[in-house]
């Protein structure tokens, strides 16, 4: 079967508010642009489209199609989306290139978080027999979940702060970063709770933004790319919708997806974690050592753009290979409530 | 006709607040069937999966096997919070009014927790491996919302007033709840595209403004942030005309909710003279039967006054009697 190689990425500004429309053409337009820039593609040499976004974040019905426009989609195309992070629209190409049908494909997420209320409307996402009716926010389910681990000794409020402080100095190098600075832990935990046991800082932000990728067929990879990010593997696993029903200090999903991707002597890793505590969880899932880099970008701490920022984790870890800085990295993506469902690629530099 | 570019429009985009709200109603199967119909006689029935273990709230299949499960053991309605969060300001929606907990309990008899709301002043009066029990809804109707919310064990008076409780499906007397009513209502704020909002901004001058897409040339109505055809916005304004021709039509007969005119009348495809894609309006001033295809019409106005931002400034469409076009020139708009 065909190996595919990341070979293209670009990503919008992770902004508070945008004034776009919540169907992200316009967020979408000028990134397209960018990545047939980078690889010589144009539309035309596009095998498959698959799309990450959510109706509910949009307000309408089919919400996906109207951002369908902004790839000029005559000749008729053959085009996917997700309900999901664009991490799982990117498993769906990876499939259509491994097994041979086409040798290229986009892959692109988006959001405007901004246009309702968040906290609210991921509150879908739960059951919707249960729990959903009870309308718990995002906010609330993550601090239950940092506090199981607070109180078990599994990590302190002090460890969630210094990934804070961490994440928002590694993106002072991240253009598009929507939160970057110099700020110490300790200055970090003298702030008031939001949703006790959690801080402001340890809450990824409202954030609007899109990203794309391109994938190519390995054989082909090395005409788009000078460095294509080989995908070695890839997974995704899922563990209970029963938040009561699982330990809520690990993520055995994770685990097992990056066990099954082949996940060690990686020399760093992009984790999709929208609360401080959960890159805690998740390093330890994956078994991260303490000389893996994890986050070089500031991670989803500093923008979270909602369907888009778990692709943007594998463009990043990619982009660290296109660009020659490292030679074999991890890119993890999240989506649902606490952890609940994760992916995890790894990817090799081949010169 | 008269058509040009217009210099780009720097006012924002148009905004305003859209209310999505729809009662979500399921069907609920014998497993949570069971569940919400023991809440109405205020009794909470978990279901015991393979390994043992009891689950509450119910769970339909087992976790570890994946078959489906049935045993039904009776369980507290007082427990445990294994772990909590605070809610500073309480969300549209949610079980209390007033600053709460979220918390994970562990009812006595289960051995996994619920996720509810603790009903307690503040977080100081909160601690992991406080005891609790439910405060039942005043009238139980077969939901999760039966249980209110959880208070301390030792509670004495209840603490304040509950929100009202959800709907109830309708069922015969005496019958089971087989369905659960939810409301979902969201508030967003819609924004149209910079292209979209010129579009209605001329309209309230009643001006119908179309966009050309700069690779293929087509006039699309409205004008689009991208041409679905080359994926470019289309950015060249062009001032279209009130008069344009009937593609394709449809006469509507059925009467239905919301229906604002008495059938039968005509929905229509309306091609604007000088534009590239048709919308649809309505066609009036004639017989029903006598709307066709390549009919000319001409727009009907509202009266000034009561033009905004919207293409309803256009009561209807109606025909100016001028001879039809002619098939060929419009069935690549079909």
């Amino acid at each position: 079967m065909n190996d595919v190689a990341v070979v293209g990425f670009a990503q919008s500004r992770n902004v508070r508010h945008s004034d776009g429309t919540t169907n992200g053409v316009e967020m979408l337009v000028p990134l397209l642009a960018e990545v047939f820039e980078q690889t010589s593609l144009s539309k035309e040499d596009i095998g498959f489209w698959c799309s990450g976004s959510s109706d509910y974040l949009a307000g309408r019905a089919f919400s996906f199609i109207a951002a369908v426009d902004a790839l000029g989609a005559f000749p008729p195309m053959h085009e996917s989306h997700v309900e999901m992070d664009a991490a799982w629209a990117l498993y769906e190409a990876w499939l259509k290139i491994r097994t041979g049908e086409v040798d290229t494909a986009l892959v692109y997420g988006f959001g405007k978080s901004s246009a309702g209320r968040l906290r609210r409307v991921l509150a879908l996402q739960l059951d919707p027999y249960l729990v959903a009716p009870l309308w718990p926010d995002s906010i609330g389910i993550a601090g239950i979940q940092a506090r199981m681990g607070i109180e078990a000794g599994l990590w302190s409020e002090r460890e969630m702060a210094e990934v804070a402080a961490r994440s928002r100095a590694d993106a002072r190098a991240n253009p598009v970063a929507q939160l970057s600075g110099e700020v110490e832990a300790a200055t970090l935990l003298e702030r008031p709770m939001f949703a006790d046991p959690l801080r402001e800082h340890d809450i990824a932000p409202v954030t609007d933004g899109a990203a794309v990728l391109v994938l190519a067929a390995a054989d082909r990879a090395g005409e788009l790319a000078d460095r294509p990010a080989v995908i070695t593997g890839i997974e995704h696993r899922v563990d209970s919708p029963a938040l009561g029903a699982r330990d809520l200090t690990r993520s055995p999903s994770a685990g097992a997806a990056g066990a099954a991707a082949g996940g060690d002597g990686v020399q760093l890793a992009e984790l999709h974690a929208p609360f401080t505590h959960q890159e805690i969880i998740l390093r330890r899932a994956l078994g991260l050592g303490a000389n893996v880099g994890v986050n070089p970008s500031g991670g989803v701490l500093v923008g979270n753009p909602m369907f888009a920022a778990g692709l943007a984790r594998i463009g990043e870890a990619a982009g660290q290979i296109l660009l020659g800085n490292a030679d074999r990295v991890l890119a993890h993506a999240t989506s649902g409530p606490a952890l609940q469902q994760n992916l995890v690629a790894v990817l090799e530099g081949r010169d | 006709m008269s058509t040009g570019t217009n210099p780009v429009s720097p006012q924002a985009p148009l905004s305003a607040p859209l209310d999505v709200g729809f009662d979500y109603t399921r069907s609920l199967g014998p497993v949570l069937g069971r569940f919400v119909n023991a809440l109405r006689e205020r009794r909470i029935e978990g279901v015991r999966g393979s390994d043992g273990r009891v689950h509450v709230p119910a769970v339909e299949y087992d976790p570890v096997t994946a078959r489906p499960l049935t045993e039904f053991v009776p369980v507290a309605e007082v427990g445990t919070v294994l772990s909590w969060s605070w809610v500073a300001e309480p969300l549209e929606g949610q079980p209390l009014p007033r600053p709460f907990a979220w918390a994970l309990v562990r009812l006595d008899g289960a051995d996994t927790a619920m996720l509810h709301a603790v009903d307690v002043p503040g977080p100081e009066y909160l601690r992991t491996g406080m005891r609790v029990r439910v405060r039942w809804a005043d009238e139980p109707v077969g939901h999760i919302r039966d249980i209110a919310c959880f208070v301390p064990e030792g509670t004495r008076s209840e603490p304040g007033p509950l929100p009202a409780p959800p709907p109830v499906a309708e069922r015969a007397e005496g019958e089971p709840v087989s369905t659960v009513i939810t409301p979902v209502h969201l508030r967003y704020q819609h924004s149209a595209s910079p292209e979209e909002s010129r579009y209605l901004r001329a309209l309230a001058e009643g001006r119908l403004l179309g966009g050309r897409c700069p690779e293929c040339r087509k006039v699309y109505v409205p004008p689009r942030g991208a041409c679905p055809t080359d994926g470019v916005p289309t950015a060249e304004e062009v001032e279209l005309p009130d008069t344009g021709i009937v593609t394709t039509f449809c006469i509507v007969n059925v009467p239905f909710l919301g229906q604002r005119i008495k059938p039968p009348y005509v929905a229509a495809y309306i091609l604007l003279d000088g534009a590239d894609i048709a919308f649809l309006h309505l066609v009036l001033g004639c017989e029903a039967t006598e709307v066709r295809m390549g009919m000319r019409v001409r727009a009907a106005w509202k009266p000034r006054e009561q033009w905004w931002t919207t293409l309803e400034n256009i009561e209807h469409f109606e025909p100016t009697g001028e001879p039809d076009a002619a098939y060929e020139s419009f069935a690549h708009h079909l």
